[in-house]
């Protein structure tokens, strides 16, 4: 990566976190969002967290690109430590990849002009270079053939999956999914799933918000489950679903498996 | 009793789409939906027609078939009709005002470039569009006023006090739409801005400039500012009118764009954000885009809105189209005429106005980006 404002330390990329999240604490107003998270992802790691609404799993992501400000606590990403300066915080984001629940499309730009956006404006590259390169992303989400129409008249698991190749675009480190498919319909959810797995057997780093629980089962090394602003239980996906542990997991496992 | 049993059905062949039948569709059936939907609905459609029948045939013929259209004096009009003469005798007057006749190619020279850099950038795919809008914006201003200003290359110096009628209508319109709108936007974005120096200084500017009506701004500007400068300032009068204008509908504008801005739902920004955008690219390049767009109505409206305001200017003795119409009316030479007159300044007006909102229209339908296009 070529982040060259920002600051890193001089352990190698092995034994390094890829993300890494001490004493995490933030506040809405009064309300105690997040409490004391601490998390810590390697490279190529994929963690899918889950718990019920209002539980603070997307505060917690949101954090990490700084879409959210937390009052306590660091997080580091990839050795660079989010700070209030915007330089640095634009750097850290440079290297997080986001997709939304709402794919955040840019509804007056096509397919293709949103996928090459940042990487013309953010990394200065030229335009048929970057052209290029999204159209090889928008080919490995398979959606290449709709590059030029525009986001309102895709279907929204194709809108998901275009939003998901804008992300890739910038070559992140790291992509962050805030509920990738709930507003998705089910004929749909497979269509992304499928493009999050192939992403996933090749090694990127990801951190999942999701309730797609065959998802955790077949592709997360690490299940969180969270609630009230707490990390409950953190296992591999077989013991968490098999026995989990605390009380407040086997109550939500059996609501959301038990219909 | 015996429970009959669920009938159960597939269905093998699938049905073709049929086009609509032709009772409903088409120009027979607009009329009948439309016009002559009932007794009741006829009887109104017929009335109506009536009423359009009673005003028309009058106006059509005073204005046109009855009118006089040639001659010098108001000896040439015969009073049955309107009397175009008193217009077309004092037509330079209305175009350059009080422009010295013998220069008034300057003024044509400035009409025309602005017509056909306008016309170049109306109209789509016209190559090199981004270096005529540079050139319109960057460049043009400094002709049209070497040129109509004059004092350098050898061009005769005409004060502005010798400027007036249409000529100045549109200066003042064009400067107050051109200046107007990039301010409002910096001063919407300045409202919405977390940082409480910036919001309080835009929000105060906004609330003044609209709760003070324009006829005082003109006031002020005409009559108190010279009381405030120093001495050695001498600000232009014309000049003194354009701040006041700009600054004036710059509020308005801005709370048009401020309107425009909530619109854009959040998730665009942190999309933007999340990609490594900063706030000016964020703005400039999915932000303010979809939020123009939306705005579009809104902006045209102040347009017009501004481009009839600029007749206000008569009352700090700016001889605008309007004043200078009304001026031709008090020589006694041409006394009675005053419909001819108004009827001429409202057409004018209402051309420039009218063309500013189809092409608003236009744009808004060639910006849409949904289901329908492609």
């Amino acid at each position: 990566m070529t982040t060259t404002t920002a600051s890193r330390d001089n352990t190698t990329d092995n034994e390094r976190p890829m993300i890494e999240l001490k004493g995490l604490n933030k506040w809405y107003g009064d309300f105690h969002v997040l409490r004391d998270i601490n998390l810590s992802v390697r490279k190529g790691e994929r963690i899918v967290i889950c718990g019920p609404s209002g539980s603070g799993k997307s505060t917690m992501i949101r954090c990490i690109n700084h879409l959210e400000e937390h009052q306590e606590g660091d997080i580091v990403v990839n050795g660079m430590p989010l700070t209030q300066d915007i330089k640095q915080i634009e750097a850290i984001r440079r290297n997080v990849g986001m997709v939304f629940q709402h794919f955040n499309l840019f509804p007056h730009l096509t397919v293709l002009e949103n996928c090459c956006l940042a990487p013309i404006w953010v990394q200065k590259r030229p335009r048929k270079e970057a052209e290029a390169e999204a159209m090889q992303y928008l080919e490995r989400v398979r959606i290449a053939d709709q590059a030029h129409k525009f986001p309102g008249q895709l279907s929204g698991g194709q809108q998901q999956r275009v939003a998901i190749a804008r992300s890739l675009c910038l070559s992140p480190e790291v992509m962050l999914f805030d509920e990738p498919t709930s507003a998705l319909d089910p004929e749909m959810i497979k269509e992304v799933l499928d493009v999050m797995v192939e992403l996933a057997n090749e090694g990127m780093t990801m951190l999942c918000v999701t309730h797609e629980m065959g998802f955790a089962k077949t592709v997360a090394d690490r299940v969180i489950f969270m609630d009230q602003g707490q990390i409950i239980e953190e296992n591999a996906p077989e013991p968490f679903f098999n026995n989990p542990q605390s009380e407040r997991t086997q109550l939500f496992l059996s609501q959301i498996l038990g219909h | 009793m015996s429970i009959e049993k669920t009938p159960s059905r597939v269905t093998e062949k699938m049905i073709d789409a049929r086009s609509a039948p032709s009772d409903s569709i088409g120009t027979i059936a607009w009329l009948r939906t439309n016009l002559f939907a009932g007794p009741i609905n006829t009887l109104f459609t017929l009335f109506a027609c009536y009423l359009i029948y009673l005003l028309i045939v009058p106006s059509l013929q005073w204005a046109l078939i009855d009118a006089n259209w040639s001659g010098t004096t108001r000896a040439d009009c015969t009073g049955e009709g309107a009397c175009w003469v008193f217009i077309s005798a004092r037509l330079d007057q209305f175009i350059y005002g009080f422009y010295p006749e013998e220069l008034t190619w300057r003024v044509d020279i400035v009409f025309a470039i602005f017509a056909a850099l306008v016309a170049w950038l109306a109209i789509p795919n016209m190559p090199v569009k981004g270096l005529v809008a540079i050139a319109t914006l960057a460049v043009f201003p400094f002709i049209a006023f070497f040129l109509l200003h004059g004092g350098s290359f050898g061009l005769e110096v005409v004060g502005t006090h010798e400027w007036g009628g249409l000529m100045l209508t549109l200066v003042l319109a064009v400067v107050g739409i051109v200046a107007a709108l990039p301010m409002g936007i910096l001063l919407a974005m300045g409202r919405r801005s977390d940082m409480p120096i910036v919001k309080s200084i835009c929000v105060v500017f906004i609330e003044f400039w609209r709760g003070v009506p324009l006829i005082t701004v003109l006031f002020m500007a005409s009559v108190m500012l010279p009381l405030f400068v120093p001495g050695e300032v001498n600000l232009d009068k014309l000049v003194r009118a354009l701040i006041g204008i700009t600054l004036f509908q710059s509020a308005y504008m801005a709370e048009v764009v401020r309107g425009g801005l909530q619109a854009i739902p959040n998730g665009q920004t942190e999309a933007g954000v999340a990609l490594g955008l900063g706030y000016w690219r964020n703005m400039g390049l999915i932000v303010l885009p979809q939020a123009l767009k939306l705005m579009i109505p809104g902006i045209v409206n102040t347009f017009i809105a501004l481009f009839k305001d600029t007749s206000l200017v008569l009352i700090i003795g700016l001889f605008d189209l309007l004043a200078i119409v009304q001026a031709g009316l008090a020589d006694p030479k041409w006394l009675g005429y005053s419909i001819e007159g108004y009827a001429f300044v409202a057409l004018i007006f209402w051309v420039f106005c009218f063309s500013m909102s189809r092409y608003s229209q236009y744009l808004e339908r060639l910006l849409h980006t949904g289901h329908k296009k492609r």
